[in-house]
This record gives structure tokens, sequence and C-alpha cells, in this order.
């Protein structure tokens, strides 16, 4: 599986999606900066966490706008994956691939904490290797992961089992929606999440539950 | 060069007239209105360490693995494999107080540019607070405000916050202390420093825009407080992370050339003493032209570019021709980038502004004749005594007041808040002895700890600044690393009252004494004096951040209890000390006795004892023992693996609550299986170490102490983590 990270200004988790799927995989990422208008020819693109433009205006608005957002939507237009964690999955909802928002968190405070996900789908290529149920523990770091649409969405994305992460009860750390944590498009090729998975793939940072999710994309696209 | 300097005027500038006096013959002139900001700023108590430099001197600096000591931006030690450490703390101390969320934050960006302006990657930030009583009616906000400007700067930039130090004392309501340490890695053979050797080379500023934000805020830093202090919130900075992130990727990435002759971060006094500072290191001149600097506000003075203290700003010399090169990058990152002056062989800083020279003076003025004071001082009669207490108080109880009491809870609200495991290396998250982030890529691992305990030095300055030296050392032990160095951050009154001066004094020899003693050599640091309000000042605190190295993070220990029937071995002697504990405080109501004394070559003696167990793989829990005693160190150890507790008296001790609750140093408890701490005793004695046995983890989620009712682990946990989410409001979610 050859795969790309986006780097946007102020991306700082670049380096962690780069080491996960070193880790994973075995070959080394592609690091492609959003001022580039080509991707290179890549089974998987993450758009990784961080801090993309300062957050300014919204988290993910202006990374959104940046010019290798337009390779990324043809790539996912082909049915290309794509993996948005946390700033990612910010990116992913302004840009139109993933439907809804985040908003700030309702307590309105920042949080990292462990948090514990059950895993609620596993007909993807991101969840293949889980179990229906599983409950995993991820790392959340974020001020704006309260995800919200409207009843009508997320009745659909629900119908379509488009839900692949939820929080436990008693665990959702900001708000979300029916809590949410993490959604899959329509063509299901592109899954946006608040966690980190790829915090947890090495045992001496506390769990190795989100290897699971590099060893399906392995699986899923070769 | 018109002047019209009054009296008023250089005492605006915090200059005694015989510091004007001097100025004057130092430049054969009377200066112009630029020269006397420049002077005021140089010449503060926060630039030019007045006050402190005849006593900083007698610091040890020295090891053969420190690489760089103080005088550079920040220290460097050597761990091996070419790869190297770069570290400081300083306060933004006076800015936090009137602004807590920018002052924090810029607190962090700054110290952050400290430790990336040589060449290092910044891999972990810690923070020491200090904030008034809870009751007082300001201290929530700060709290708030200092919490989650650290968050909004640190975790903007990607790099994790691990750990820190929170307290409250009344004697910090007027004037709250927020000590930012950095931790950053580099190679040794890249370490970039700040010296402007040679003539002709280019002069760049790199980073944000100049405003008028931030004005004096180094003079300010070098005043008391006073009602009125509220009014001086424009001098405080406002912080750009963005910025600053995309700063360092492109310092980083013009460092991974050669294009660099020197470099520095406009901090305090911002452009004014990166040159000086580059220029005095260097033996050149500098000739800067203000016309060329990228400017955010219009019709900006000389005056207010020179003494402006926006942030995101760097200075660099390159070699010459490689400008373009340099430009390159930092387009790249969409940041300001400027040639506004050259290196010159006069030693002069000279600045041109509207074609006109508005300032030029000698570099060593500024530098080497900038005043040093040998203020009087009075040495304070320590505090002696061993306090009354209630000894029918019932322990269990004590220990609940205790773990929900404002000094001693959990800080969880605060860390949470912190991106602590971004950079994925944090191998041992806050809430432990230290925290350890890996050496990316490698094995290693560095453990960091902050600490003072400043009720200790009010008792006894001396005796307090050894026990903070001690209790970092012990730290860093505890997790089974070897400490290597520390960074001070000096938080003291006003030097020019004797008995203040005698505190910074004694703290200095007692941080001397015990850095000597346990091979922990002081690298760099931070004065912040003045810490007064209204004549009151804050108690002496004297914090100590250090950073120690394991060989392979994987054997490290934590304090978290693991085995439902290890034993409960107690490293170190138990004398059963009250003075000065937090017992007294929160249960008697009490400050007084003396502090515990440190006896150094126990406490290096026991250390050593403890990190070789860890090292050898024999050991994976252990806890200090510090604030609150030996019943909270062991509660924390059962809360931590959520696995119960079963002790009692030991020793000769008779007495339950200087046994349980006695604050003596240089003390571990380990926890491991009964045949393992069989083999430990036997060699513990053969050593001479004092040591007892103090029972052992249990099934039951209880701390059960014989001859006491047991206390439910579910009730002391809601006692412990309880009190902050409770004192800041926090309505919980879902």
């Amino acid at each position: 599986m050859i795969s790309a990270v986006i780097v946007f200004p102020a991306s700082n988790c670049d380096r962690d999606a780069a080491t996960a799927l070193e880790q994973m995989t075995g070959q080394k990422a592609h690091m492609v900066w959003h001022q580039d208008s080509e991707l290179p020819d890549v089974d998987l693109v993450v758009l990784p966490g961080g801090f993309s433009y300062g957050d300014y205006l919204r988290c993910g608005a202006m990374a959104s706008q940046s010019k290798i957002m337009q390779a990324v939507k043809a790539h996912a237009e082909k049915g290309g994956a794509v993996l948005g964690v946390c700033n990612g999955f910010q990116v992913l909802c302004e840009s139109g691939l993933l439907p809804g928002a985040l908003m700030r968190n309702a307590d309105l405070h920042f949080v990292c904490r462990p948090v514990g996900l059950e895993v609620t789908e596993t007909q993807s290529a991101f969840t293949r290797k889980y179990s229906n149920g599983q409950k995993v523990v991820f790392p959340v770091a974020h001020g704006e992961g309260n995800y919200y649409a409207d009843d009508e969405t997320l009745n659909r994305i629900e119908g379509e089992n488009r839900v692949v992460f939820r929080y436990s009860k008693g665990d959702n750390p900001n708000g979300s929606a029916r809590n949410i944590a993490g959604i899959l498009n329509e063509k299901r090729n592109v899954l946006g999440l608040m966690p980190h998975p790829e915090r947890v793939v090495d045992p001496q940072l506390g769990g190795t539950d989100g290897r699971a999710v590099f060893e399906s994309l392995i699986e899923s696209l070769g | 060069m018109t002047s019209a300097i009054t009296p008023e005027i250089v005492r605006e500038h915090g200059l005694s007239d015989d510091e004007y006096k001097n100025i004057i013959r130092l430049m054969n002139r009377e200066p112009s209105m630029v020269e006397l900001g420049i002077f005021s700023v140089m010449w503060s108590e926060h630039c030019s360490y007045k006050s402190t430099r005849v006593h900083l001197r007698k610091l040890p600096t020295k090891a053969p693995w420190v690489l760089q000591g103080p005088g550079e931006n920040a220290g460097v030690i050597d761990i091996g494999d070419g790869d190297a450490v770069v570290f400081k703390m300083e306060s933004h101390n006076h800015p936090s107080f009137i602004e807590p969320y920018q002052g924090a934050a810029t607190g962090v960006g700054g110290i952050m540019r400290d430790v990336f302006t040589m060449g290092a990657r910044p891999i972990a930030m810690m923070n020491a607070l200090r904030f008034g009583e809870p009751e007082h009616p300001k201290t929530r906000h700060l709290v708030g405000g200092v919490v989650s400007g650290i968050g909004g700067y640190g975790n903007c930039m990607g790099v994790p916050t691990v750990g820190g130090e929170v307290n409250f004392h009344k004697s910090y309501n007027g004037n709250i202390l927020v000590n930012a340490m950095c931790v950053g890695l580099a190679r040794a053979d890249r370490i970039f420093k700040s010296a402007a050797e040679g003539a002709g080379n280019p002069v760049v500023y790199i980073g944000s825009k100049t405003g008028r934000d931030g004005i004096h805020g180094a003079t300010m830093a070098s005043a008391e407080f006073n009602e009125d202090s509220e009014e001086k919130r424009p001098t405080v900075q406002v912080g750009d992370p963005f910025t600053e992130k995309l700063l360092l990727e492109a310092c980083l990435e013009l460092m991974a050339t050669d294009a660099i002759i020197a470099i520095q971060d406009m901090g305090a006094a911002g452009l004014t003493s990166s040159s000086a500072e580059m220029g005095d290191k260097g033996g050149s001149g500098i000739e800067l032209d203000l016309d060329k600097v990228p400017q955010r506000e219009a019709n900006m003075t000389a005056y207010e570019m020179m003494l402006s203290e926006s942030q995101e700003r760097m200075l660099a010399v390159l070699k010459p021709g490689r400008e373009a090169e340099a430009e390159k990058i930092f387009r790249k990152w969409e940041l300001d980038f400027a040639v506004i002056g050259i290196t010159t062989d006069t030693k002069r800083l000279v600045v041109k502004h509207k074609g006109e020279i508005v300032a030029d003076m000698p570099i060593t003025a500024l530098s080497d004749a900038a005043p040093v004071y040998e203020r009087p001082y009075e040495r304070q009669r320590p505090a002696t005594g061993n306090p009354v207490y209630d000894k029918t108080k019932p322990v269990l109880e004590s220990l609940k007041t205790i773990l929900a009491s404002p000094d001693m809870a959990s800080r969880r609200w605060v860390w949470e808040q912190y991106d602590h495991t971004v950079m994925a290396d944090t191998v041992q998250v806050p809430g432990g002895d230290s925290a350890v982030v890996r050496v990316h890529g490698t094995q290693k691992a560095l453990a960091i700890s902050t600490d003072v305990t400043p009720r200790y030095c009010q008792a006894d300055p001396y005796e307090g600044a050894k026990q903070a030296v001690a209790e970092c050392w012990r730290n860093i032990t505890a997790v089974g690393a070897l400490p290597l160095a520390v960074t001070d951050n000096l938080n003291y009154g006003n030097p020019q009252k004797p008995e203040i001066m005698g505190q910074i004094v004694a703290g200095v020899d007692g941080i001397g004494d015990a850095c000597r003693a346990l091979d922990f050599p002081v690298i760099g640091g931070n004065c912040s004096l003045y810490n007064e309000t209204n004549g009151e000042a804050i108690l002496p605190t004297p914090a100590i951040g250090g950073v120690g190295l394991m060989r392979d993070g994987a054997k490290m220990a934590t304090i978290a209890l693991k085995r439902e029937d290890d034993v409960l071995l107690l490293v170190g002697e138990t004398k059963g000390h009250l003075g000065q504990s937090i017992y007294l405080r929160e249960i008697e109501g009490k400050e007084t006795g003396s502090a515990p004394s440190v006896d150094l070559t126990t406490e290096r003696r026991n250390g050593d004892f403890v990190r070789k167990l860890i090292e050898t793989g024999r050991v994976d829990t252990v806890h200090d023992v510090s604030d609150g005693g030996l019943l909270v160190a062991l509660a924390e150890m059962a809360l931590a693996g959520n696995i119960g507790i079963e002790t009692g008296l030991t020793g000769e001790t008779a007495e339950a609550i200087p046994f349980f609750f006695g604050e003596d140093q240089a003390r571990y408890v380990i926890a491991a299986p009964l045949d393992e701490i069989e083999s430990i005793k036997s060699e513990l004695e053969t050593a001479g170490i004092v040591h007892a046995v103090l029972g052992h983890a249990s099934r039951d989620k209880a701390i059960r102490v014989t001859n006491h009712v047991e206390s439910a682990l579910s009730a002391l946990r809601s006692a412990y983590e309880g009190w902050f989410p409770a004192y800041m409001n926090v309505v919980r979610v879902a």
C-alpha cells in the first residue's frame, strides 16, 4: 500500500501519520505539500491532524480551499481511499467530501485523553479487521470535535451504515450528535474521524487498538 | 539627534539617576530617546541580571556531558549517539497576571523560540504555575486563562505539553507565576549560536511583522505591581502560534543548510536585545536600517520598532550571498523575510531610520558595562520547631481531605487541555513522577520534571532550594532515568529589600550545593524578580526543571500498582517530619515549623540504588515520597493502578500521623513481587540503606490501615479527581 500524507501549513500530526504508516506498511509515505497540484500515484491519502492555517476562520476551512485538495477530491472521485484524522476530518467536512460539521466541544475546552470507542461498522476498507461492536480505545486531542448534522443527514448516514466509530456510552468527549466519532462518505472510500488511530499503533504508547485501521487498509488496498 | 531627556523620562524608563549618569559617561553625551529606550531594556533586571549576576556565577555549570551552559538562548547536553538535548525554562509572570491567556501563550512561544533558535526541534513542554488562593476572586479567571493560553499555543505547535506543577497560595494573589519549560532535540554537531562573527555579513529579519505590541515588556517585568498594573495591558504581547509553527519549520529547514552564521530569537526587548547580544557575542558591530523592517502598522517610530516585543520573530546573520536561498525557504512558508542590516567591525550598534542615524552606541555599553549590583542582603534565620498536632485525628479521613485539597488534588482538569500525546513519543503522560518522552526513532527516552516546594523555601530559603533540586532529581530517578542537568527559574520579590535579596542568595547557594552533590549542573535559567504587589512578596519560588536520560525507555517505571500481590517497600528513612507539611496546613491549618532538611549524600545513595533496580528491569513500580508524605504516595499508587493497599505502622515509629504524613526526604516506595522484595531487602541491608516493608497491594479496591477503618478507592478517587473540576465549574457532557 502506497500512501501520501498531505502537509498543510501547521499540520502537526503529519510526522505521526507517516511514522505509523511506515511502521504498519514497511513503506515510507510521500509527504505532499499543500501547494502542490498533483498527488503521486498512491492508494491512500491521509489528511493529518493539526491546526492547518492556524484554524483561523473555521477549522479546516482554508485548507479545504488549498491547491492540493482538488487533487485529493479527484482521487476520492476515482474511488481512492482518503483518511482524515482530527483536523483532517474537519478539512473533509469543509471540503464537502463528508457531510456535517465539527463544532466547538460542548464544554468549550480542548480535550486530550484516551476515549472508549465502539466499532459500529466493519464493512469498510478502514475497519474490516475489527469485529462488529468491538470496543477500542483511541486518544482524542481536539477543541472542535463536536460532530453536527441535521437530523435528516444523521438518519441517512446511520441508515446507510456510514457511522463507523461511536464514542462509548458516557465517554463522549465533545458532545457529538449521536456519539458519532467517525463517518464514511457515500462511496465508503473516505473516512473522517476525530480520535487518533495513528497514536495507538505502538504498545509503548499505551495501546495498539489503532493498528487494525491500517491493517484493514493494507488488506483492502494491497 | 535631538534629545530632551528629563529626570522624569529617565525614571519612566526604570533607570536610576546613577545609572543615567553612567549612560552619559559611556556615551560621552546625552543619549537620544531611542538610545535611552535601548539602554532601559538592556539594563533592565530582566535582561541584565544586575541583581543576581554575582551570585549566579557560583552555580555549577559544567560536566563532561554539558555542551552549552548558561549564556546562550538555551543550554545543551549530550545524550550520546550524536544526539543533544536543548532546554530552558523561563517565566512570563507579569504579563500572565495582566492578561492570562496571551501572557501564558506568549510565554510558551518565547521559550520554544529559545530552543529552536539553537537548532533543536521542540519535543516536550512543561510548565510550573502558581496561583493565589482558590477563594481569591481573581484566581479562577487566571487559572482558566493561563491553562487555555498554554494549551492554545502548545497544542497548535504540535509539541506535547507533558507535565508540570500547579500550586495555590495567598502570596500569589496579586502576582501569579507562569514558568514554561521547553525541551528540544538536536544533533550535537548542529547547534546554532548567537555570535555574529565577522564583518560585512547580512543581518536578516524573519517571521512576523513588527507592531506596537509589547513595548517595554522587559521593563514592566522588572518592576513591582500595584493597583494600576492592569493598565499595563498594552505592554502584553499577542501570540500567533500558527506563525510560530511556520517559523519553526522554516528555521529548521534553513538550519539544514550551512547558510547561517548566527541566529537569535527576538524575545524580551525584541530587535534591541537580539542585535546587541549577537554583536556582543560575536565581537562585531551591527548596523540596522529600520526602513527595511517588515511593519504591521504605519508610521512606527524608531523607538517603537526597537522596543517592540511583537512575537514570532527571529534575527539571523547569514553568510554573504546566501540571502536568496534563505529567502526562498521563508517565502515557501509564507513568512516575512528582509535583509535589514549588516555586521561591521566597529563594535557599535548603529540604527538608521528615514535616512537619519537615530542610535549609535558602543555595544559593550549595553552588555559588559551594564550595571552589576552587589545588593545588601540579610539571610533570615530558618523557621524551627516541630509543631504540635492533634494525635487523635483519624488518618484515613485526613488522607481524603488532603487528596481533595487544592494543592494535592488531581491536575487532570489542567493537563487534559494540553495535547500531551502529539508527536507519538510520550511514553509517560502527566500524573506520574516525571514525564517521559522517547527520543524519536530510538530506544532512548528523556525524563522531565519541574519542582519546587515554595512553603519550604519560605521557612528556609537555603534548605528549600536544595530540596527543589533534590526533588527534581528524585522524580527523574523514580522513573528510572539518570538525571543530567537542570534549568532554574528563580522567582522572588524585590531584590532591593535586603531580606528578599537574602532569600535569593540563600536560594542560589542551596541550588548550587545540591547540584554539585548530585552531579546535576545548571545549564541555563531565568530570574524573575520584583514579584510583589503593594509591597507583599511571593513565597520564594526557585523552580527547577530537570532532564534525565534513560538508555532503554521500555524499562521505565511508573507509579501505578500493577499486581495485586506485590509487596510495598519503602526505601529511605522516616523520622516523621511534620514541619511545613501538607498535613499541617490542610488538617491543622498551620504553616509552621522547620522545612525538612535534605541530606544530599543519602539522597544520592538511595536514588542511585532505586534507579539501578529499574534499569536492570527488576522493578517497574516506583513512586517518590514528597508532598503529603507516605500515605498520600501510597494512595496515588493505588489510584493510578486501581489496586488496593494494606499497610500499617512499621519500624520504630509509634505515631501514625508523623509516620504517614511526615515529609522526610530521600524516600521512594517500590512495589514488586515478594521474592524480588526479599532480595532487594538484603541488598539494601548490605548497602546500609534504611528501609521498611510497608504492607502489600490487595485485591480489595480499598486502602486499609491496620487499626483504622478502611477507605474505598472509589471514595478516595472522587475526592482526588473532584476538586479541580468542581472548582472550575466544569459541566460534564454526555
